[in-house]
């Protein structure tokens, strides 16, 4: 019974994971752009269903009004972040992520300043309370909603990608920019419209992470990291990669923490990725372009 | 040749002329004018721009965007912490701290720190072994770019969630203060707190020193090289990866002097000065000055850290705006710092037949990351 709840504490652990670093996968894959200002777009995203809550009564009616709800905000967040300096640094990816650092700063204070330092709470629903039991294993409901969260995403994204003209013109501006360009797709609009998608993703994150614990200003600062180290290890341009990283960084993180500390884990895992790029530089799966090296 | 004859070379008076002008003020001008309080101040800002002209070295010159630079610093600076720490405590006496939250032993790893002669030798080469292994790995695997700049990152958070997570050992998030002496030397005397701040300021000016000595030299032309065109410099027979691991190591050696010497003048080290936050704030100095200049790192630390002080002194909720703007400004508007002002109107200047300025001084054209089209 041991090792099956560590595997669920894996599994859920995982599944954080994975939204959190599904939109950043999106963004950094096709356009190269380091964005350090996804965990403010998930902190945003959890601050309106905060808002939502306080309008909406019922629990259960504002956990699924605020989850579109941050989907939309935390878009026109990245779409303005696009709109107005993303735009102009395609050329130089490593300093978009100086420059989103910076907005990560101003988004932080402006929420500390609007919502106070302390942290606030969004209760759950009443039918989230409580936990399913299956084999004397007790699974708490709020986690198996947000792996059922995470499995809705990444299919919604596949089905985007893989089956509308809207993801074909994004995985070919992905796989060679200028000969998509040249067969007539507006690469800036496909951009412009993957920031949005991507920057939606991590609304949805941050309104789901607000069944798990308050929110607060630094909510996006300690899921930022281990995001990017998904995306790193996943390797770019495929969702599969990055569902596998996930998953593996957060069992690995799971059964390190059982073993040893939650805090010589987080080493480990470390570790563990650095260990991993020596077999395969590229990640775990990697789009295949032309490009030398 | 040595350092010296190379900043007397001809055709380099103005270099000199900065350097001889920096070093009577740091040292001849500040502890006369400055009150004890400033000083000190000023001398923590020593430190701080000892971490950035490091990071001139491997983001400005290499390239390399290290965004974990608050390990470097954190580890010279528990070092140091760790020798004080027990040197208060007498021989075989155990810190205060120990006494409070854990067994009251000292444990194995903290008594090499005991030796003052080892403390030091250990401030360079643990964070010099660190750097080495972890460029060495990623740089021969060829990951680079914003893999690097990801995985410098998650060090920095990594470092910092264990240091919080050992209490009995580290101080957890109070980190180590209150210390008493100073290899001998009460720090609460002002003479030994002003020949701290002298210490800081020569060790500061050596380091930019050996910067220009090593930015001049053939390492330093193969590092611009690299930054610019890296599979070129590895058809040329050369190693790059090689190349990039000392320049990493010489910036991770650096932060760790600034943060080693970090701890007597401020008196704590903390995990809140080692995380990502801070590791990431090392980086807007050197950008605003000039990431590719020798001065520029330095200078533009200073004044951040200054403008930082008396900001929040002022404003507390201020200075994260003004930062977060200063990112967003200087990076996206003027990505060569302060510097490339001052090089853009000598060209200017020069108009007519304006020869080649220096390739090196312009901060790196960028290569698209891996996986994406070039």
């Amino acid at each position: 019974m041991d090792i099956l709840s560590q595997l669920f504490a894996g599994l859920s652990l995982g599944s954080v994971l994975l939204l959190a670093a599904l939109g950043l996968a999106l963004t950094f894959g096709q356009m190269g752009v380091i964005n350090m200002a996804h965990g403010e777009f998930m902190m945003a995203g959890a601050y309106t269903a905060f808002v939502v809550q306080g309008v909406v009564s019922g629990a259960g009616v504002s956990l699924l009004v605020a989850l579109p709800l941050g989907f939309v905000v935390g878009g026109l967040l990245g779409l303005l972040l696009e709109a107005t300096l993303i735009h102009r640094m395609y050329a130089r990816p490593l300093d978009t992520l100086l420059v989103t650092w910076g907005v990560a700063l101003v988004l932080q204070q402006v929420a500390r300043d609007v919502f106070g330092a302390p942290n606030v709470d969004v209760s759950a629903p009443t039918w989230l309370s409580g936990a399913v039991e299956i084999g004397g294993l007790a699974l708490p409901r709020t986690r198996l909603f947000i792996l059922g969260l995470a499995v809705a995403c990444v299919v919604a994204l596949t089905l985007l990608l893989r089956a509308t003209p809207l993801g074909r013109r994004i995985r070919a501006v992905v796989q060679n920019r200028d000969l998509a360009e040249s067969s007539g797709i507006s690469s800036r609009t496909t951009d412009r419209i993957t920031f949005f998608l991507g920057s939606g993703l991590a609304g949805i994150a941050g309104v789901a992470l607000t069944l798990l614990g308050s929110v607060g200003p630094t909510l996006g600062t300690s899921y930022i990291v281990d995001a990017f180290l998904v995306v790193v290890a996943g390797g770019i341009g495929q969702i599969k990669g990055t569902v596998v990283a996930a998953l593996s960084l957060g069992m690995m993180q799971a059964f390190f923490e059982y073993s040893t500390t939650a805090s010589v884990a987080k080493v480990l895992v470390f570790v563990a990725v650095v260990a991993f790029l020596q077999v395969r530089p590229q990640g775990l799966v990697s789009a295949r372009t032309r490009s030398l090296a | 040749m040595t350092v010296l004859d190379k900043l007397l070379a001809p055709g380099r008076p103005r270099v000199l002329l900065g350097f001889a002008l920096a070093a009577v003020l740091l040292l001849a001008v500040a502890p006369v004018v400055l009150s004890p309080f400033r000083l000190g101040l000023l001398g923590k800002f020593l430190c701080l721009a000892m971490v950035a002209v490091g990071i001139g070295l491997a983001w400005g010159r290499g390239g390399l965007l290290t965004l974990g630079q608050g390990v470097y610093f954190g580890l010279g600076a528990y070092i140091m912490a760790m020798h004080l720490k027990l040197a208060d405590a007498g021989p075989d006496g155990v810190p205060d701290f120990m006494l409070l939250y854990g067994t009251g032993e000292v444990p194995a790893w903290w008594e090499p720190m005991r030796s003052p002669g080892l403390a030091l030798l250990l401030i360079v080469l643990v964070p010099a072994a660190l750097a080495g292994l972890l460029g060495w790995a990623v740089f021969t695997r060829r990951v680079r770019g914003a893999y690097f700049a990801i995985l410098s990152q998650a060090l920095a958070a990594a470092f910092a969630i264990l240091l919080i997570g050992q209490q009995q050992t580290t101080g957890g998030t109070n980190g180590l203060n209150g210390f008493r002496g100073f290899f001998g030397y009460d720090l609460s005397d002002p003479a030994n707190q002003r020949m701290l701040y002298l210490i800081a300021a020569v060790v500061l000016l050596v380091m930019v020193a050996v910067v220009r000595q090593l930015t001049v030299s053939r390492f330093g032309e193969l590092l611009v090289a690299v930054r610019d065109g890296e599979d070129r410099v590895r058809f040329l027979g050369y190693d790059p990866a090689a190349v990039k691991t000392v320049a990493y190591v010489v910036a991770a050696v650096m932060a760790a002097i600034g943060g080693a010497l970090f701890v007597p003048i401020v008196g704590i080290i903390s995990p809140a000065d080692v995380g990502v936050v801070p590791s990431i704030g090392f980086l807007i100095g050197v950008a605003i000055g000039g990431r590719a200049s020798l001065l520029g790192p330095v200078l533009g630390s200073i004044a951040v850290s200054w403008a930082q002080t008396s900001i929040s002194e002022q404003f507390p909720s201020g200075w994260i705006y003004f930062q977060g703007a200063l990112f967003i400004g200087v990076v996206a508007f003027l990505p060569g710092g302060l510097a490339s002002l001052a090089t853009r109107r000598r060209r200017r200047a020069t108009s007519d037949d304006d020869g080649p300025d220096d390739p090196a001084a312009r901060p790196a054209p960028q290569p698209a990351p891996e996986g994406s089209t070039p």
